[in-house]
């Protein structure tokens, strides 16, 4: 892993090392590759392709392709920033996102990532799909109706918590996300400290009882998009 | 040269929005001394009395009348904004949208727990509004400008969004005006 070379992310020499994604490589240098399937710590997954960059003219995601030496990203160009705003906007339309009475709302990536694309409505047909609830845990629900099948609760259930509390199930449309037992979350191992439960970057799986506790204007993403804390990085070592 | 017109309506929203509109404070002073309130809620005005320059839609299209007024709309204003989530995506009242619309009547009219309706029949005068099979957000309904999100959009969205418009500058929202909540 000491090896390292350089490649190049919109005119800009970034350092990488073997066995680094793009998007690892970006982000110890400062720069935010927007994502939502990705967190830091679980198997890249590649589902949401909201990293999508241009590598070397092609389209790729940032989070599951290894870096190398003298590559060319496009990552913050007009073209890009465009395929990235109609996915989100397709994981807007093909969900039930109220984002007016969601919990999980100004602390939501996918809410954070349409405000920072400055999304105004979606361009799509709402599909208002039927989707269930299950309250039936008493410390954690899961509405699937915000769901957006990113895989990370099934990752961090399997890879960090060592449970196998969530999996998909379905296909196309169909695709859910279920849980290990005959009826309802009540019945599985699932523990509200778990690394799955955290790991929920929507509002689907929420602790009960914790909602609404930051105020409006004190919530992560009131005042500065998504991604900011990365940039930040970047402009703290130029100084 | 007249001062241009504004109108304005709410179709299947909570008048929340217009709420915020009157929010922008004592900026009210200042936008009577540019536009013209014409078919409005806040002015009471019924019916268009003539092209409007922006018209501002709150709410998506719950029944035939809305629909109706938000064509009126689109008919008469040059600029026309949907503000507000339900009129971008259909809000609370499209919560009913993955129920069939003959189970929310049964709920809302037969079966809930709190009804008291002796006769057992589902409201069907012909004055009231026939409901659509579902909420439609106002841009599938009509060709729809611009939007401002927000449940409601903030006070100072709808200012900015409106000078800019009435100033001939584009609408560049800075990152703290578009919220979903």
């Amino acid at each position: 892993m000491s090896e390292t070379f350089t490649f190049v992310i919109d005119d800009k020499e970034i350092e990488g090392c073997f066995g680094q994604t793009i998007l690892e490589a970006a982000e110890e240098a400062g720069v935010y590759i927007p994502r939502l399937c990705h967190l830091k710590g679980l198997t890249p997954f590649g589902s949401c392709r909201v990293c999508t960059c241009m590598v070397n003219g092609r389209a790729m995601a940032a989070c599951t392709q290894p870096a190398a030496p003298g590559m060319i990203v496009e990552n913050a160009s007009e073209r890009v920033t465009e395929i990235r705003k109609s996915l989100v906007e397709m994981l807007f339309v093909e969900g039930n996102h109220f984002c007016m009475f969601c919990e999980r709302s100004g602390d939501c990536e996918l809410q954070g990532l349409a405000y920072r694309f400055g999304i105004a409505a979606p361009r799509y047909p709402y599909l208002f799909p039927e989707r269930d609830l299950d309250a039936s845990h008493d410390d954690i629900f899961i509405d699937r109706n915000r769901c957006v099948l990113c895989g990370r609760c099934v990752r961090a259930s399997r890879e960090k918590d060592g449970k196998h509390v969530f999996g998909f199930v379905g296909r196309g449309p169909a695709k859910r996300v279920q849980v290990n037992a005959e009826a309802a979350l009540a019945e599985t191992k699932v523990a509200v400290t778990d690394e799955a439960v955290a790991a929920c970057p929507v509002g689907a799986i929420l602790k009960k009882r914790t909602a609404y506790r930051v105020p409006v204007g004190e919530r992560r993403y009131d005042h500065e998009p998504i991604g900011s804390d990365i940039e930040k990085r970047r402009t703290a070592a130029a100084e | 040269m007249g001062k241009a017109k504004i109108a304005t309506t709410s179709l299947a929203g909570c008048f929340g929005c217009h709420m915020s509109l009157l929010d922008i404070d004592e900026r009210i002073l200042e936008l009577i001394e540019l536009v013209d309130f014409d078919k409005s809620p806040i002015d009471d005005i019924k019916t268009f009395s003539g092209r409007c320059l922006v018209g501002l839609v709150e709410g998506g299209c719950c029944n035939e009348e809305n629909v109706e007024v938000l064509k009126s709309f689109r008919e008469h204003c040059e600029i026309l904004i949907s503000f507000g989530d339900c009129a971008i995506m259909g809000g609370i009242p499209a919560m009913r949208n993955t129920i069939p619309l003959q189970e929310c009547l049964d709920e809302a009219y037969i079966n809930g727990p709190t009804v008291y309706n002796p006769s057992g029949e589902v409201p069907n005068d012909p004055e009231i509004p026939l409901l659509l099979n579902r909420v439609y957000p106002a841009h599938e309904v009509v060709r729809i400008d611009y939007h401002l999100p927000g449940c409601p959009p903030p006070a100072d969205t709808i200012w900015e969004a409106l000078v800019a418009l009435l100033s001939n500058k584009p609408l560049d929202l800075p990152y703290e005006l578009i919220k979903y909540d």
